[in-house]
Formats: structure tokens, C-alpha cells, sequence
């Protein structure tokens, strides 16, 4: 299979958090998604201080937390649940943030850079192609087999997805290869800088992205890409439980 | 005491909101050259030291109503209006 789903029903389901801020909306969807990948996925609300026993990885799914009120994350960077998750990064536990989850980690200086209003100034909903341009991290290592061939198609919805970072922070980001994710060519839906889609932390642990790979797990909706990404962190989460952190 | 805080994205940030308004003012006749659109926020502070109220405004700006990456703030206080 070349697919991003389907794993063998035996393996071990790492515990994978997923936050749900007031005004998240693709909860539901991620943790569907994970479950569909091998996960043991759970919802946490934002209020909680503790993220559940046993928990693998995180992740910070798309939605409009706090009415986008401000900035995009400004206000849920502050919610009692990211002081349990920026702990778990410190830890290297792997943390993926998905469209507002990217942003609310921009905010919480958890990643490089910051998202601006599309250069469009409009909301953009389709399907993008993407280029990976590394293939040797936890959130990328199920793309090893297509990323030469063909570049990825996931879906991005965002009004404010125009990835910045001045040049001075460009330049060394790309130096330290935490570039991994851009839209291929001709199909930046933002504006983003250096048609930057995805950026990793310093740490390597810690990644945010702006398509939504959730919504890109089953063929009936024209594309299983997504599944590459979030295996990638399912098969993370559960080495990570073979030797804990 | 009152205060308001300016925040204004940073010179050479991509402003498309600015440019809509700029070109809009065009269409009017107007001739403007460029606009970049920023934000307000009045405060309404209890206590009545001017300068912890100046501290703690930097302190609000810095952790949460500015994003110190693409936005500049600017803070006026106008201690002249305590209660």
C-alpha cells in the first residue's frame, strides 16, 4: 500500500491529545482521522491542566479558537492546557498544529514566524499541491516513497494563512532545513514567504502546517496525502512509547 | 486611568487590508499613496500610579496585544482621568 492508511490492527494505539479550544472545528475530524491511522486519539479540553496519562503526541487542530479575536492563537496561546503542552515539547514530545493550531504555536513562540491575512484577503478553500522537502522527520517519514515522485495534495481553508518571517529568520530557517512543507509552484493560495506551507521548531519535535491533512485520510474525498502526514506522527508517537521521553 | 494602544504592522510587513482601503480611497477620488490599517485598543485601568499603569501596558503589549515579529505598538496614557 502506498497510502497513508491502513497499519496492521495489532500495533500498539499511542495516546494522541487533541485540544479543543473554544471555537476549534476540526476536532473532531483530526481525532477521526488519528483513530483511522492506528491512534488512540483523545479530546482535551483547553481548561484542562494536564494532558492524559500515557499521551504520545499532540495535536492542535484547525478552527477559529477565541473568535480569531485579536490575532489568530493570540488568546488561545494562553489557555491552561498550552502550559502542559509547551512542557511536552520541552520534553520532546511531538507536537503538530494544524491551520489555527500552526497559528495559536507561531503565537505561543513554539514555531518560527507568524500568519498574516491572505494576500488574497480572501478565504481560500481548496486543494493544494505541496512539495516536501524533507522526508526524515516525525512528521514526514511516510512520505519517503512519493516525495521525489509527485507532490502532495491536502486541502488548505484559511483566511489567514500568509506565513511571515523576515529575511534574516528565512535565511536561517532554511539553513537549518525547518523548511519542510511548501506549495509547489504556481499554487501559494496565501502569499506566503518562500511559499512556505509547513515549518518545523528548532527542536525538530514540534511542527505546524497550514493545509489540514485531516480532511485528506479517505479516497472519497479525492485524496489520502493527509494520512503521510499524520502516520508520520502516529508511527512517531508510538516509537516514542517503545523508548518513553 | 485611561490609555490606548496603537499597533501597527511593521514597515515593509505585507498589508493586504491596507492596500484594499488605499485602493478603495482611490476609487473615491481621494489621492492617497498608501494606508496601513492598524488597531485601538482603549483601556480602562484601575489604580492610580502612572508609572506601574506604563508598566504593566508594556507588559500587556509585549505578551499579548502586539506580536512583537510584525507589529509595533505605541501606548498613550492619560493619567488625568483617574476616578
Amino acid at each position: 500500500m502506498t497510502t497513508g492508511t491502513g497499519r496492521s490492527s495489532d500495533e500498539p494505539r499511542p495516546v494522541v491529545a487533541v485540544v479543543v479550544f473554544p471555537g476549534s472545528n476540526d476536532d473532531r475530524d483530526a481525532q477521526r482521522a488519528l483513530e483511522l491511522l492506528g491512534a488512540d486519539a483523545r479530546l482535551v479540553w483547553h481548561g484542562d491542566d494536564e494532558l492524559p496519562r500515557g499521551t504520545a503526541a499532540v495535536v492542535l487542530p484547525g478552527g477559529f479558537s477565541f473568535g480569531d479575536y485579536l490575532r489568530c492563537g493570540a488568546i488561545a496561546r494562553f489557555s491552561p492546557v498550552m502550559r502542559a503542552v509547551a512542557a511536552f515539547a520541552r520534553d520532546a514530545g511531538h507536537v503538530l498544529g494544524i491551520c489555527n493550531g500552526f497559528q495559536i504555536l507561531t503565537e505561543a513562540g513554539l514555531l518560527p514566524g507568524a500568519l498574516r491575512p491572505n494576500a488574497s484577503l480572501s478565504f481560500v478553500c481548496r486543494d493544494v499541491a505541496l512539495t516536501v522537502e524533507r522526508t526524515d522527520t516525525p512528521f514526514t517519514s511516510r512520505c519517503a516513497h512519493v516525495a521525489l515522485d509527485r507532490p502532495l495534495t491536502i486541502p488548505v481553508k484559511h483566511g489567514e494563512g500568509c506565513w511571515f518571517a523576515d529575511e534574516e529568520l528565512l535565511e536561517e530557517l532554511e539553513a537549518s532545513g525547518q523548511i519542510v512543507l511548501r506549495y509547489a509552484a504556481g499554487d501559494n493560495p496565501n502569499g506566503a514567504v518562500a511559499d512556505v506551507a509547513g515549518v518545523l521548531g528548532e527542536h525538530g519535535n514540534v511542527f505546524g502546517l497550514m493545509p489540514h491533512p485531516e480532511h485528506a485520510v479517505d479516497p472519497l474525498l479525492g485524496s489520502t496525502d493527509g494520512g503521510l502526514i499524520l502516520g508520520s506522527l502516529v508511527d512517531a508517537a508510538r516509537l516514542s512509547l517503545a523508548s518513553p521521553v | 486611568m485611561r490609555a490606548t494602544v496603537l499597533v501597527r504592522p511593521k514597515p515593509g510587513i505585507l498589508d493586504p487590508q491596507g492596500q484594499a482601503v488605499s485602493s478603495s480611497l482611490q476609487h473615491l477620488g481621494f489621492e492617497v499613496e498608501r494606508a496601513r490599517v492598524g488597531r485601538v485598543i482603549d483601556l480602562e485601568l484601575a489604580g492610580d500610579d502612572e508609572a506601574d499603569a506604563r508598566r504593566s501596558l508594556e507588559r500587556m503589549c509585549e505578551q499579548l496585544l502586539a506580536n512583537p515579529l510584525i507589529e509595533s505598538y505605541e501606548i498613550a496614557l492619560d493619567a488625568s482621568t483617574g476616578a
